[in-house]
């Protein structure tokens, strides 16, 4: 009977949270207008989260095209389909490595700086400030942070992508020897518009999720280091969690 | 101006407010004291309507704070300013842009008069010299002042002080003294301060009110409270460290403690 509660309360507490996630999203979602209104807000973020994101993106997806590079044309080699690898190369990037990845490392790097920026200003009675100068924190601190989050993931999707297929290009043509008109010829054969689609789709999910986390959690973090500090682990292993479960959701979707 | 009828407030199943019952009227210095942890910075937030009272009635200016819906509440925001204990600037704005960040959000005056505004303010707290730094770049005592310009920025009716004393050296301590005698008596502002700073208070407040146990347990004027017949207030008056607020936090008996439950 214990054990029958102590699993009862576990379900009420992540249904408890769940809500309070929702409720937390519309109110966010009534305060866009004010975010809206000043894009410059908006602006500032999208740099924060998206262009001092680049370096590591970039070199990551430069690797992760490489591995990508070698291993395909392992497998491809044993096939005598070397060829093939170009378009392996693009799909496997376009629709799964570059939306997971990209979110995983955005999460890592932006998610988390967000949810520490935000719930320190919430433990140095910043936000409380704001409320009490009649300023909405959900619409001067919040939404603007979300939207950059939302509209750099995709943008930096696409550069990852571009920079991986580079990086799978590098290794299969100039270090393997596959032939250069084949690699991009079968690219452009087998990756259609359906493919970038639905990398689309999951790096706007992705983007999305993990922005939501990172000032979810920054805004209920408790007012303490150890809180701040706590939230900011919670926002990496709930977005990576999140982003696999997600991506397995769309994929089934979708395809 | 400010009204508090019976205001029961618990957080945690600790109660904090127990039938509080106190006025402020307009355009005066009131001071709020009492120990530690007797819910002094929580009042102030009852009265911004950050937090809800469980019962009871809170009024500004004859509106029943609890009552009032988010666009009210703003409202009645935009005519209130608060100094926070730990000055609550923007860390990642300058000294200018902190005072400036009211001004800009609501008002729709020109760049060029806010920086005016902004110079005045900052002029008036000693501190036009340090527009450009940055609040890591300040002194405890600088924080408070530039927060205290910020909470003028838009000429308030009423400011709230939260400890604005604590930690200070006494040439800024002085300073902040100052200034919230000249906001009330040139700009007619009411003040509310919340200090444990009893001293220093009582060189301004025109009426205090000492709470402790959730309810008000003396008030009036510096004065009247210093010759008060409580034992109470005569304790937190003399600042004493033992009396009917005991200098021990409740505990099991000291020799048992330290021999470990071994006597």
């Amino acid at each position: 009977m214990g054990r029958l509660a102590q699993i009862g309360r576990r379900l009420a507490q992540a249904i408890r949270k769940l809500g309070s996630v929702v409720l937390f999203l519309l109110t966010m979602l009534q305060a866009m207008p004010y975010a809206l209104r000043r894009p410059r807000l908006v602006t500032v973020q999208i740099h924060n989260a998206g262009v001092l994101s680049l370096v590591i993106i970039m070199t990551s997806g430069f690797f992760v095209g490489m591995v990508v590079g070698l291993q395909g044309y392992d497998a491809f080699s044993r096939l005598r389909q070397e060829d093939l690898l170009g378009a392996a190369a693009a799909l496997s990037l376009i629709k799964e490595l570059g939306p997971v990845v990209t979110a995983l490392l955005f999460a890592g790097r932006a998610g988390t700086a967000l949810t520490a920026e935000i719930g320190l200003m919430k433990a140095t009675d910043q936000l409380s400030a704001m409320e009490v100068m009649a300023i909405d924190p959900m619409g001067r601190i919040v939404a603007p942070r979300f939207l950059g989050g939302l509209i750099a993931v995709p943008f930096l999707t696409a550069i990852f992508n571009s920079v991986g297929i580079l990086g799978a290009y590098f290794v299969g043509v100039q270090l393997m020897g596959v032939d250069n008109g084949a690699f991009w010829s079968q690219m452009q054969e087998y990756v259609d518009s359906g493919d970038i689609r639905e990398g689309i789709i999951k790096s706007l999910a992705f983007g999305g999720a993990a922005s939501l986390v990172a000032v979810f959690e920054g805004y209920t973090a408790d007012r303490t280091a150890e809180g701040v500090g706590l939230a900011t682990t919670r926002t990496v292993v709930v977005t990576s969690v999140l982003v696999l479960i997600l991506d397995y959701m769309i994929t089934s979707f979708l395809l | 101006m400010i009204e508090i009828d019976d205001l029961r407030f618990s957080i945690a199943g600790r109660r904090i407010f127990d039938g509080l019952n106190l006025r402020i009227a307009s355009g005066t210095v009131t001071a709020i004291m009492g120990p530690s942890g007797t819910g002094k910075t929580t009042l102030l937030r009852m009265i911004t309507g950050q937090l809800r009272p469980g019962s009871g009635s809170v009024r500004v200016d004859g509106r029943e704070v609890p009552a009032l819906d988010r666009a009210g509440l703003y409202d009645l925001r935009r005519h209130i300013g608060m100094l926070f204990q730990n000055s609550a600037l923007l860390t990642d704005d300058t000294v200018f842009d902190n005072v400036a960040f009211p001004l800009r959000e609501h008002t729709r005056l020109p760049e060029r008069l806010i920086r005016t505004v902004v110079l005045t303010k900052l002029h008036a707290v000693g501190l036009r010299g340090a527009a450009r730094l940055m609040p890591s770049e300040l002194s405890g005592g600088m924080a408070r002042r530039v927060a205290l310009a910020r909470a003028m920025a838009l000429d308030p009716d009423l400011l709230l002080y939260d400890e604005p004393f604590a930690g200070l050296d006494p040439i800024s301590l002085g300073m902040i003294l100052r200034l919230i005698k000249v906001n009330n008596d040139v700009l007619g502002v009411t003040s509310v301060v919340v200090s444990h700073d009893v001293e220093q208070i009582s060189r301004i407040a025109d009426y205090c009110y000492v709470v402790s146990g959730g309810r008000v347990i003396g008030e009036g004027t510096p004065e009247q409270l210093r010759h008060s017949d409580s034992a109470l207030i005569q304790q937190f008056m003399s600042g004493a460290a033992d009396g009917p607020v005991p200098f021990h936090y409740p505990a099991s008996p000291y020799r048992d403690e330290l021999l470990g439950g071994r006597s």
